[in-house]
């Protein structure tokens, strides 16, 4: 049989199975196998992954049916054991076959490898940065960015005995506040790094997964041909909150994206005019943003609740702490922005949020949980906090 | 090495074993009580190993948080791989090999006896400092066995405890491969050519040149987390023009030929074993010689394929990829020569035949989800999935760790004299193999439908898989209980064992009494 022949062969089995798979099987992953996904690449990566599964089931067949034919025939009390322990020309033909066949399998492997490295050309580009244990999303050509956390409901029910019925927890685990917006029929440029240690983007159905290293701008593209949610998960080991950080990305039509896009731009006018103003924030509003603040940056560690987990290193915001007491506010402010200084696990937020969020941050930290500062921080003291 | 100051002379011991814990097992330098201590280590460790996995699979038995912190998970998993790899099987492999390379080849002992005493006493301490690190502040190491940089500079006061540790682990590793080299290249008998050598000597010789080649890298790597985190070096810190990439180059460059020294000497185990139980010469001796050895260099050039998806150059993915499938020759070479080996024997499948060919098979399945690993575009997709974990534990545990078991219970009546029991042992053998894939098989599911690794929780449509994957793991801790009976029952008494023990049996250690006396070959035999 030529390669010719071979590579048809190969192609109506995919094609066979491909027809089983059904194009549902594109949207609602298979729990046995790898999803064949929605971009012309995962496809191509789907059809490696069962050519070369196929590959070893016939070799392992081969091989297992010889052993197996042999444990039943040439057993003690059946015959006499033969005498032959060497033969060069079978050593020769089963180094030389094997040999042939990784070179059958090399060659597509290397032409799909030369492909998804090609990130050239591309017409959305979205830097993708990884954080303990969030992801941010920042949309390069338009200038405004975000982070994305697990989904409220899915933060509360993954506590140690939360009691919390998983079944009724929105996709659980896989599930985020602010999921990651793309077009459908355009090439996308991710450029992932990250802000602390490395992390791992991976959405399967993208056949993407690319580490996000500190100091590293690594690339790597996309081309969505179906619209749809596509859910993934960090995949490199980051720390504690490793499995509570999703990926959720929207494929939408280019119409719906280009509305999603007039809005975020929106948003973002009135969220520069707010930090522009110098007016006096009051309290209620100062509240209300900083408790959106705490739950997206602080609830993994501190808890919702506020009461830490001291055990592991992460300290209550109540009782005899800094957040509690009236005259250690000018400390707090600057724990938030520049981090610890005796313990690494607490970030310095100043480098990420903006003084409006810290400002409504602290102001939240000092008057919820049953803390009574009656503190009410504004932007601009964050901004003198800054300037020292 | 005699016993002067003891009075007491019993003869029912045939040796002059010298008395007392003290110097019987402390000062010891016969290379058969060594062996006997690296084993019982061994198995020490592997129970602790094997009840961190149990925590592990428990706490993913269902999805929610039932019982470990997620960090305390972290460390589980960490410490589950330090243990199991530096603690279980590597000083299993050491202990086979002080027992057996020696009257394999015809020496008295091993060539360095006092090296050998130390290689050995360094590990309980490296041991006990490991893991009293989960009894300190910030707790046990939780960035994983591989230490990547930045993550594990977040570890507690038990950083330090964890270099130093892995630096005595090198230590010992790296002088337990020097004796046996010195060993099999000078004290070989008259006559015992290189080429005439058994396959299990073959295999650690070149597992030997491994360790000398890539413990010391492992431990320049170590050192170099070490300075960045105290002493102001930036190696690894991007911020310092450092770069966190070169760690991983670094430690899969010891971290490829590392999994092979933990898979030759069960090659070796198995090489000797299916001959024995079919009755028939080893089919391709030179070939498998060859094979070997063709494996050990490969090890040295395909370290970067444990890191695809940190971004390299194309050039680079496609060099690593090739050359990572070229591994697969070799490896074939080697399970095609064993079924040949089979072929037309007269075999019988006492329990260490059935632990050889069980690891046959499930070696050659986690060789094949090697292979699919390989091709980089799909390991994009299989990279840090269950799909990994499944395969690397394929290779290790119903691998190396059924070679090693195979080993033991082959080589159990000459080193005490005794015959095990046969039931219990095959009873053993079938709970585990059936336990085992019960563990790992469903684990390439999840990942293939995208169940990451290192996950204390995980989403709902991975629940079924985990829940039969956390059975199999119990049932398999809990058969190891029976391995643990059949041993001791086997140490106390039993029926008595020949020297030749197996009827297929051949080979020098074969022709000494069961049990090996304490001194053997003093006067080297010939080979013709």
């Amino acid at each position: 049989m030529s390669y010719r022949t071979l590579k048809q062969a190969s192609c109506s089995l995919f094609g066979l199975l491909a027809s089983f798979a059904g194009t549902a099987w594109a949207v609602t992953p298979s729990k046995l196998n790898m999803p064949r996904g929605v971009t012309e690449i995962s496809h191509e990566v789907y059809g490696l992954h069962m050519l070369i599964l196929w590959i070893c089931v016939v070799i392992g067949a081969i091989v297992f049916g010889v052993m197996i034919w042999s444990m039943i025939h040439h057993r003690k009390g059946k015959r006499e054991s033969a005498n032959f322990h060497d033969n060069l020309r079978v050593e020769i033909a089963w180094t030389i076959i094997p040999f042939v066949i990784l070179v059958g399998m090399a060659v597509p492997a290397a032409k799909t490898l030369i492909k998804m490295e090609a990130t050239g050309d591309a017409e959305v580009t979205i830097q993708v940065t990884g954080f303990q244990w969030r992801w941010r999303y920042d949309y390069v050509d338009e200038g405004f960015g975000y982070f994305s956390n697990l989904s409220q409901d899915s933060n509360e029910a993954r506590q140690m005995d939360s009691g919390i019925d998983l079944a009724q927890v929105d996709n659980y685990l896989l599930n985020v506040d602010n999921p990651l917006v793309v077009p459908i029929g355009k090439k996308i440029r991710f450029l992932m790094t990250s802000n602390d240690v490395i992390h791992s983007w991976w959405v399967p159905q993208l056949a993407v997964k690319k580490d996000t290293i500190p100091g590293y701008i690594n690339e790597v593209w996309a081309k969505i041909d179906v619209p749809g949610t596509y859910r993934g998960q960090c995949a490199e080991l980051c720390g504690r909150d490793h499995a509570f950080m999703p990926v959720v990305v929207i494929a939408m039509e280019q119409a719906d994206y280009d509305a999603w896009l007039a809005e975020r731009r929106e948003e973002q006018a009135g969220e520069a005019e707010a930090l522009a103003s110098d007016r006096d924030w009051e309290m209620g509003e100062l509240m209300a943003r900083g408790e959106g603040v705490y739950m997206s940056q602080c609830a993994a560690c501190h808890q919702p609740n506020g009461q830490g987990l001291p055990a592991m290193g992460f300290p209550a915001l109540t009782g005899d702490s800094m957040s509690a007491d009236a005259t250690r506010l000018a400390e707090h402010i600057d724990i938030v922005l520049h981090g610890s200084r005796v313990n690494p696990a607490m970030a310095a937020f100043g480098r990420t949020l903006n003084d409006l969020d810290i400002a409504a941050v602290i102001t939240y930290e000092r008057n919820a949980f049953g803390n009574e500062t009656g503190d009410v921080v504004q932007p601009r003291d964050i901004g003198a906090a800054r300037e020292q | 090495m005699s016993s002067t100051a003891t009075a007491i002379h019993d003869h029912d011991l045939h040796d002059d074993k010298p008395v007392g814990f003290w110097r019987r097992w402390v000062i010891t330098t016969n290379h058969k009580d060594i062996g006997t201590l690296y084993l019982i280590f061994a198995l020490v460790m592997f129970f602790v190993g094997g009840a961190f996995a149990m925590v592990v699979r428990a706490e993913l038995f269902q999805p929610g948080l039932q019982f470990v912190d997620p960090q305390l998970f972290n460390s589980f998993t960490t410490m589950h791989a330090l243990v199991m790899i530096f603690g279980a099987v590597m000083p299993a492999f050491v202990g086979l090999a002080n027992w057996m390379v020696p009257m394999m080849v015809g020496a008295p002992d091993m060539a360095l006896p006092r090296m050998n005493n130390w290689s050995f006493w360094i590990l309980p301490f490296a041991f006990m400092m490991l893991l009293s690190t989960f009894f300190m502040d910030g707790g046990a190491p939780a960035g994983g066995w591989t230490m990547y940089p930045p993550l594990i500079f977040q570890t507690g006061d038990a950083f330090p405890f964890l270099i130093f540790s892995v630096h005595l682990m090198g230590l010992s590793s790296i002088m337990g491969a020097i004796n046996i080299i010195a060993t099999i290249m000078n004290l070989r008998a008259p006559g015992m050519t290189l080429l005439k050598m058994p396959l299990f000597a073959w295999t650690w010789l070149i597992t030997a040149y491994l360790l000398i080649a890539v413990m010391p890298v492992l431990a320049g790597a170590v050192t170099m987390l070490l300075t960045d985190n105290y002493f102001g070096t930036t190696f690894f810190d991007a911020a310092g023009g450092g770069d966190p990439v070169l760690f991983q180059h670094i430690f899969w460059f010891f971290g490829h030929p590392e999994v092979y020294i933990l898979i030759l000497p069960a090659f070796g185990i198995v090489s000797q074993i299916i001959p024995t139980f079919a009755r028939k010469r080893l089919f391709g001796y030179e070939a498998m010689v060859y094979a070997t050895a063709s494996i050990g260099f490969l090890s040295f050039i395909v370290w970067a394929h444990h890191m695809f998806t940190v971004g390299m150059p194309l050039a680079g993915q496609l060099f690593f990829m090739f050359v990572t499938m070229l591994i697969a020759v070799p490896t074939g070479v080697k399970v095609f020569n064993w079924v040949a080996t089979m072929w037309r024997g007269a075999m019988t499948f006492e329990t260490p035949m059935l632990f050889a060919l069980a690891f046959v098979i499930q070696f050659t399945i986690g060789g094949f989800s090697g292979l699919m690993l390989a091709i980089v575009p799909a390991d994009f997709q299989y990279h840090d999935s269950y799909f990994v974990v499944a395969h690397f534990h394929y290779v290790l545990m119903p691998g190396a760790i059924f070679a090693i078991i195979a080993g033991v219970y082959y080589w159990l009546p000459k080193w005490t004299g005794y015959m095990y029991n046969e039931f219990w042992g095959k009873t053993h053998f079938w709970l585990s193999t059936i336990f085992v894939n019960i563990t790992f098989f469903p684990q390439h599911f999840l990942g293939l439908a995208g169940m990451p690794r290192r996950i204390p929780d995980y989403a709902l449509q991975f629940a079924d898989f985990n829940m039969m994957s956390s059975i199999g793991a119990f049932g398999f801790g809990a058969t190891q209980l029976i391995f643990l009976g059949v041993v001791i029952a086997c140490v106390r008494g039993g029926e008595r064992a020949t020297a030749r023990v197996w009827e297929g049996a051949e080979g020098l250690e074969w022709t000494l009494p069961s049990p090996a006396p304490y001194h053997t070959f003093s006067t080297p035999p010939e080979v013709r």
